[in-house]
Order: structure tokens, then C-alpha cells, then sequence
């Protein structure tokens, strides 16, 4: 177990490297000009060819790359260009908030998922099924800066449940979770059914029958153990697929994470703080999948460490 | 001699014990688009106490179902029961409701299922499935549960119940499984046993250590047993009474003993009549004259298990060690073995689906390794599988299934391909519309005589069948057998043929080989292996096999399942090769510790 992990340690850092030079490499490409933000459209050519060398930005690339990564190895992600402040600082003020956010919706999109995949697994081919499909679809589909809006104005502004943004109590998290959620609780639902419908067919589940057992124990003993199995793996990918979200839903919600920080970086080719919290990003998923394999082992005994 | 006479002692006390289930004028049904479709029709019967009935018969019988019904697990929605009734002592199970027949289910009725590998919960400890099955019907403490749990497995005579009790099924072979399986359904001491295909996936040793056990259990215990099978030596064996079924009606019933003396109908007699039956050894009709058709010397075949942080590997799963045999033109040569002996590897390996160490000639020329090589060879080789359903692609036409081989190879044009493959679904006993229609639209019979008209499409010189019969019904099985015997005598072909099921190879091998965990333990011909078997295993496979003769005396054995032995072997260590020596005219048997 100890060989597996410390073996997918290393492999997670060969990909970090590999995702560092792929982020580097397209910003230095990237066409707006930092140093253009930075000095501003007044700026003489002289005061912008200053900050250019005081930056670096005038050394070849792979003199840049290396540079970036020896601070990097030293645990110094950088200074923000406009901010001017250390990017680790930035993104660790910025950290919690996110991971907050992401496993308030992680519980979310498994409660809402889970239970629907479940309920319409067991219902298969009713009414019941169809609608629960249905929600699910509108869910995987709708775009959630609208589900965000959405929920705001009936939640917020119509009924007054939640804040209407802001971070501090939990009913700041509720929106925003469930924003974020709603994608995944989707996907879950529907492989829930899906994995609840196989795994009801096969033939242990006759078996636990043929004991005499009662449909609950049937259902929550033998069959839900068996067909989250494959929904664990998922969990891991979620986690990228949350970076992505949390971006749009963090500015919706004015939620002060690292998804608003990235924004407000790209906005300004702000390079140190997008770089940052591209890296933190990739360990995120990285972590996420390894973790997600580590509970998989854990919950399949079938699974061999090798 | 009257029936009486031939009855065991057990039949005729079950002759007068008191009928502990009554089955009157049973319909099963399947609600399907345009309409109800009746699977079983009319079945009535009686199971009195302590007595084994055989209900026989082959797929679409309806037996499986019949079993099913009587336990109340007919799949929700689509099939159920139509009429009749099912009588367990003053309860009528079809009209009773859910919660009132689980408290029977397990307890009073207990059921084993065909297939062990997948018949246990694969996330949950044995022991935790065993204490569940137990406490689902008596108010047992966890630690009194798992006194009784031991001793049901004691009772199904599994080595070291202890260590069990905390193993995972993956972690146990099938025949350890079926154990498991039989010992949740005894734990509770049911009034009636109902045995599903019990041993059909098992090996033959392991089914006959099975049948022992479940005898031996149904006399000791008093329940009467429902043993629902397709193989008429199981019946002989097992059976006071036998209940022949054909498409959902029962078409005869009878005392064993009166059943195979003297079958009365005439679909009871074409099924016994196809029963291969052991005894029948051939001499081998080719003698070795010619240069052999395909030469095997010393192959091996191992599979490298990695562990470590390095990932180095650390042991070897040695599948083939050392094998060397020749299979003459002509000539069918069997392997015969239990399931992970490597028989299957050997065909693998010779097709070049799995590399291998050690020389394979074929047809006078060393087979080379490169994908070129390998494709001419594939030319005169091919092979016959197993599943038919699994072999044919569903979404292809079968006429473009069979005409595949031959676009691989570039051979004729459209039309050409064509005439061959109609002429070869001639030879193979299909119509020619059907060469349209797609692999779902056949039986099981058919289809495998589609994959041997592929087989056949490039006039090959060898075919290898691997366990080409085996998920077929008896009486397909027969006439798929005799087709493969027409095809060889006329097209002057060989057939490596690869099976685990011994009657089958001694009526159709001229050569046969043994193999126990990767090793040849006795070769020759047929006669010579079937009729002065020298090996003790070789001895094990024959005595193991049921015979479809209910007069037939079986020796008292109560074997202990532990652990099978193992093809793993750590690196540096390899298992110790077995000297092969003759006994006389190429009957060669390896020596034993």
C-alpha cells in the first residue's frame, strides 16, 4: 500500500512538471502583454523595457521556464505583477474558501445524485424514473452562471432564504454548493441508475434474496455497496471538473476563493497568479484521483495493490 | 426386476413419507410486446420428505424457472406465476405475500445457484454473508451466529472454517464458493433444498466432491432436494425421481431406475440416447506415419506478477511449463484438463494470441514470432470457441462474419466470397437466407455452426476448438459433434480439441493429453488413456465423471476442500518439470512423487 502511494507520488510530480511547462508555454505565447497592463497606456517605451527586464520578460524562454522553476522547487511560487503581494500568500488566504466551497458541493451533488440515481434504479422504467431522468438532464445541461442567477433571485431575492452573496456563515454556503452540485448530482444520478440497475441483476443479489433477506437490507447491504464502487472513481475527476466551475461560481457569488482570484489574474495577465493557481489546480486533481483510488482499494476488496 | 428393486433404501422410505410440497397445474408467464407468452404449462408434482427429484431437461425447458417460481423470485415484472398453485405445508407460496416469504425463503426453502463465481457478495466477508443469512430468521446473537456459521461450514467440509469466515469469495476457488453456497443454505436446516445446475460450472473432480456432499447432507438432514439439471449422469446419480421437462410441459416422469431402463417417450429416449457415455475408448483410426502437422516442443508460457515500488516482478504464473506433443494430419487431438491446467494457453500460444518460449512447427516449418508470420499461419489455423453468442460480433450480418476471414486475406471478389459462404452454410446445415440475418436470431446450435462455417471459410489445416460443445445442450451437442467428424473425414483436416469433459474427448479423440497445472501427466491414444489410465490423476478425471447409469455403485468418499494448488511461483523458483516415460506404443504417463 505504502509502494503504491509513494509510487503515485512520484508519477503525480512528473505530471505537475509536465502541466507547469504546458501553463508557461501558453502564456508566453498568450498574445496580450503583461507589461503593458502593468505600466499602463501612458507609459513611455523606455519605463516599459524596464519593467520588462526587472520582470525577466525579456530573457528567452526556456531561460524563464527554468528561472520559474528553480523558485518553484524553493517553494516560491512568485510576486504578483499588479498586486504585489507573494502568490503562495494570495492563494493560501484564497485556499479555504475553495476547498470549502467544492466539498460543500461534493456533499451536495452525492446526497442529491446518489438518492435520485438510487430511487429511480429501483423504479426503473416508471414515472418516477422518467421525471428523476429528466431533472437530471436539465442539470447535467444547464449552464451554471444560470443555475447560479437562478437560484439567487428566487432563493435570495424572492424568497430571502440565503444571502444574496458573501462568505462567513454556513447559509453563504448553501447557493453556491448547490450551484456548483447541481452538474455533478447530474452525471451521479444518472450512473448511479445505471450501476444500480447492473448490479441489481447480478446474481449475489439473488443470492441475499434467497436468504430471506428484506428489500432494505437487500438494497443497502449488497447492492448500494457494490454499485458505488465505480461512482468512488468518479469523485477524483469531479475535482477538476469543480476547477473549472468554481471560476464562474465563486464570481457569482462573490465567494473569495482562488476561482475569483484566477479571474481577476486573467483579466490582468497577472502570469505569477495564473501560473499559481493553475499548479494548485493540477495538485488538486491529482490528490483528488489519488485519493479517490486509495478509498476505491479500500472499499473493493477485489482490488490488488501491486 | 420390478422398479422397487432398483430404487435405493432412501426411495422407498421417501416413497412413504409425508409430501412436504405440491405443485398442481402450475403456469408460468412472460408478458412481452403483443401479448402473454406461457413459459411452463400445467406442471404438477409432489416432493415428499427426504427425497432427491431430478427435474431434467435442457434450456427453455422451463426448469430453472419452475424453481424459481417455488421460491417467489420469478424476475418482477414481465414473468410470473399464471395459475395453479405451489402447496408448502398449508400455504399456497404464489398467493403469499412478500414479507411472509422471506420468512420461508432460507429458512424452510433453501436454493443453490448454477454459477458459484458470482453467487457470493464480492465486497462482503464470508463469514458477514453466512451470520446475515442466519440471523435474517433466528434471533442469534453475532457471536452465536458465527458458532452456527462454522459449523455449517464444517459441515460442507471446507479445511480451516476459521480463516474463512474472514476471506472475500475472490479469495476462494469456484468449488470452495459452491461450498459456501451450500452451507448458507443448510445453516437453517431447511425442509427443502433446491439445487440449480449445482456443479455444471464446476470442475469434474470438484462437481463430484459436490455431489457427495450434497447426498450425503440430504440424507443426514432429512430435506428433500429439488436437483434442477441438464446432465443426465448427474441425474442417474443423484436422483430417486426424475421429472423429464421439454418447452414447459413435463413430458415424462418416473423412478430413476425405471427412467433410464426404460424411457417411455420418445423425446426422454432421444435424450438419453445423445448422452456421451464413457467406456467407448477408440483406437487411434491415423497412425503416426507422416511428418506431423504441427510440432510442439518444450513451450512455456509464463505471466510476469509485478510488486514493489519498482515495479519489478516478483513472481510468475507459470500457465504452460515444458509441453511437447505432435498432432498428426488428420488425427484429433484432445487436451483434456480442469479449468487453469493451461489447455487453453497451449491453443493461445500456437495462434500467437499469447508469446511463448519453446518450438512450434507447423507443417514442417518453425512458426516465427513476427506479425507476418503470424498471419500466414492464421491461414491454416483457426479456432472455435466456446460462447458462440460472445464469438460473433452482434452488429455484423453472420454471411459477413463467415466472408471475414476471407476480405482478411484478400481472397476472391465479392461475388465469390459469397458462393463460398453459402456453399459453406450448406455444409454446416443453415439455409442460405440466412447468411442475413444476425447473430441474435439463432440457437445456440446454430450459431456455433456459424462459427465453424468461419472456421472453415480458409480451408485450414488444423482447427482448434476449445470447449467448442460445452455451453450447448445435450442433443445439439451431439449433432454438432457429429458435424465436426463429417467435416474432418471430408476436408482432411486435424482438430486440436481442447475440453474439460471427459466422456466428450473419449468418444472423439484418436489422441488424448492430460494436463494438470501447465504439465502433460499421461498421453497416447485414446484407448490407451481411457482404457489403462497409469497416472492416479488421469484415474481421478475418469472416476469423477457421473455416469448416466442409476445402477451403478459409487464409492463412499468425503473429500475436505482446501485451497487448489497453485500455478504461482515466486522468481528463481519454477515448478519442478515431471518426467514423461512409455509405457508401450506411445503411451507415455509422467511419474509420480
Amino acid at each position: 500500500m505504502l509502494a503504491f502511494i509513494a509510487r503515485r507520488l512520484i508519477q503525480s510530480a512528473l505530471i505537475l512538471l509536465g502541466v507547469s511547462f504546458i501553463t508557461f508555454a501558453l502564456l508566453y505565447l498568450f498574445p496580450a502583454d503583461p507589461v503593458r497592463q502593468i505600466a499602463g497606456r501612458s507609459a513611455t517605451p523606455e519605463t516599459v523595457a524596464n519593467i520588462r527586464a526587472q520582470l525577466g520578460l525579456d530573457q528567452p524562454f526556456v531561460v524563464q521556464y527554468l528561472r520559474y522553476l528553480g523558485n518553484l522547487l524553493q517553494g516560491d511560487l512568485g510576486r504578483s505583477y499588479l498586486q504585489k503581494t507573494e502568490v503562495g500568500t494570495l492563494i493560501v488566504s484564497r485556499l479555504p474558501a475553495s476547498l470549502l466551497l467544492m466539498a460543500g458541493a461534493i456533499v451536495c451533488e452525492l446526497m442529491l445524485g446518489l438518492t435520485m440515481g438510487i430511487i429511480a434504479a429501483i423504479r426503473r422504467g416508471t414515472g418516477t424514473d422518467n421525471s428523476l431522468m429528466i431533472v437530471s438532464f436539465i442539470g447535467v445541461s444547464a449552464p451554471q452562471f444560470v443555475v447560479g442567477l437562478l437560484l439567487l433571485y428566487v432563493f435570495a431575492v424572492q424568497l430571502r432564504w440565503f444571502p444574496i452573496g458573501g462568505y462567513g456563515t454556513f447559509s453563504h454556503l448553501v447557493l453556491p454548493a448547490v450551484t456548483l452540485g447541481i452538474l455533478g448530482s447530474g452525471w451521479y444520478s444518472r450512473m448511479m441508475r445505471s450501476s444500480m440497475i447492473d448490479v441489481l441483476r447480478q446474481d449475489y443479489i439473488r443470492t441475499a434474496r434467497a436468504k430471506g433477506l428484506g428489500r432494505a437490507r437487500v438494497l443497502f447491504r449488497h447492492a448500494l455497496p457494490n454499485a458505488i464502487l465505480p461512482i468512488i472513481a468518479m469523485i477524483g475527476i469531479d475535482v477538476g471538473i469543480f476547477m473549472g466551475g468554481i471560476v464562474v461560481v465563486e464570481s457569482v457569488f462573490g465567494w473569495p476563493g482562488i476561482g475569483q482570484l484566477a479571474w481577476q489574474a486573467i483579466q490582468r495577465v497577472d502570469i505569477p497568479i495564473i501560473m499559481g493557481v493553475t499548479l494548485v489546480s493540477a495538485c488538486a486533481i491529482v490528490l483528488g484521483n489519488l485519493v479517490a483510488d486509495i478509498a476505491s482499494l479500500l472499499a473493493d476488496p477485489r482490488i490488488k495493490v501491486r | 426386476m420390478t422398479t422397487q428393486e432398483i430404487l435405493s433404501p432412501a426411495a422407498q422410505v421417501a416413497g412413504e413419507a409425508p409430501v412436504v410440497l405440491s405443485v398442481r397445474d402450475l403456469d408460468i408467464s412472460v408478458r412481452q410486446q403483443g401479448g402473454v407468452k406461457p413459459l411452463v404449462i400445467g406442471l404438477t408434482f409432489d416432493l415428499r420428505r427426504g427425497e432427491t427429484l431430478a427435474i431434467a431437461g435442457e434450456s427453455g425447458s422451463g426448469k430453472s424457472l419452475t424453481s424459481l417460481a417455488i421460491m417467489g423470485l420469478l424476475p418482477p415484472p414481465a414473468v410470473h406465476v399464471a395459475a395453479g398453485s405451489i402447496i408448502f405445508g398449508d400455504v399456497d407460496l404464489t398467493k403469499l405475500a412478500e414479507t411472509k416469504l422471506q420468512a420461508i425463503r432460507g429458512s424452510r426453502i433453501a436454493m443453490i445457484f448454477q454459477e458459484p463465481m458470482t453467487a457470493l457478495n464480492p465486497v462482503m466477508r464470508i463469514g458477514d454473508q453466512l451470520v446475515e443469512a442466519l440471523r435474517a430468521h433466528e434471533p442469534l446473537s453475532r457471536q452465536a451466529a458465527r458458532t452456527r456459521a462454522l459449523e455449517a461450514l464444517r459441515a460442507v467440509r471446507l479445511t480451516e472454517p476459521e480463516r474463512r469466515l474472514s476471506q472475500y469469495p475472490h479469495e476462494l476457488s469456484g468449488g470452495m464458493r459452491q461450498r459456501v453456497v451450500i452451507a448458507m443454505a443448510i445453516a437453517l436446516r431447511p425442509d427443502i433444498l433446491i439445487a440449480d445446475e449445482p456443479t455444471t460450472a464446476l470442475d469434474v473432480t470438484v462437481q463430484r466432491e459436490v455431489l457427495d456432499l450434497l447426498r450425503d447432507l440430504s440424507r443426514d438432514m432429512g430435506t428433500a432436494l429439488i436437483l434442477i439439471t441438464h446432465d443426465m449422469g448427474v441425474v442417474a446419480e443423484m436422483a430417486d425421481r426424475v421429472l423429464v421437462m421439454q418447452s414447459g410441459v413435463m413430458v415424462e416422469t418416473a423412478a430413476v431406475g425405471q427412467l433410464f431402463s426404460a424411457p417411455k417417450q420418445a423425446y426422454t429416449q432421444a435424450l438419453l440416447a445423445a448422452v456421451p457415455r464413457m467406456g467407448q475408448g477408440r483406437e487411434a483410426s491415423v497412425k503416426p506415419l507422416w511428418r506431423p502437422l504441427v510440432s510442439i516442443r518444450d513451450m512455456v508460457v509464463t505471466y510476469d506478477l509485478k510488486g514493489g515500488i519498482l515495479g519489478r516482478t516478483q513472481s510468475r504464473v507459470h500457465a504452460v511449463e515444458g509441453v511437447t506433443f505432435d498432432i498428426h494430419p488428420g488425427e484429433t487431438f484432445a487436451l483434456v484438463g480442469e479449468s487453469g491446467c493451461g489447455k487453453s494457453t497451449i491453443a493461445r500460444a500456437l495462434t500467437g494470441l499469447v508469446p511463448h518460449q519453446g518450438i512450434v512447427e507447423f507443417d514442417g516449418e518453425t512458426l516465427g514470432s513476427t506479425p507476418a508470420a503470424r498471419f500466414a499461419a492464421s491461414r491454416q489455423m483457426q479456432m472455435i470457441f466456446q460462447d458462440p453468442m460472445a464469438a460473433l460480433n452482434g452488429r455484423m450480418r453472420v454471411g459477413d462474419l463467415v466472408m471475414e476471414p476471407l476480405v482478411i486475406h484478400g481472397i476472391g471478389d465479392v461475388a465469390s466470397r459469397r458462393a463460398r459462404a453459402e456453399a459453406l452454410f450448406d455444409r454446416v446445415g443453415l439455409t442460405r437466407d440466412a447468411l442475413d440475418r444476425y447473430p441474435h436470431e439463432f440457437s445456440g446450435g446454430q450459431r456455433q455452426r456459424i462459427c465453424i462455417a468461419r472456421a472453415l471459410a480458409l480451408n485450414p489445416k488444423l482447427i482448434l476448438a476449445d470447449e467448442s460443445v460445452s455451453a450447448l445442450d445435450v442433443s445439439v451437442q451431439a449433432s454438432v459433434l457429429d458435424l465436426l467428424a463429417e467435416l474432418k473425414a471430408e476436408m482432411d483436416m486435424s482438430y486440436l480439441f481442447i475440453s474439460h469433459d471427459m466422456a466428450i474427448v473419449e468418444n472423439i479423440a484418436d489422441r488424448v493429453a492430460v494436463m494438470f497445472l501447465g504439465q502433460i501427466v499421461e498421453t497416447g491414444s485414446s484407448a490407451q488413456v481411457f482404457g489403462n489410465p497409469q497416472h492416479s490423476y488421469t484415474r481421478r478425471l475418469i472416476d469423477a465423471v457421473p455416469h448416466p447409469d442409476p445402477s451403478r455403485v459409487l464409492p463412499v468418499r468425503a473429500v475436505h476442500a482446501s485451497d487448489p494448488p497453485s500455478p504461482v511461483r515466486r522468481v528463481g523458483d519454477p515448478p519442478k518439470r515431471l518426467a514423461l516415460r512409455s509405457v508401450g506404443s506411445g503411451h507415455l504417463v509422467a511419474s509420480e512423487a
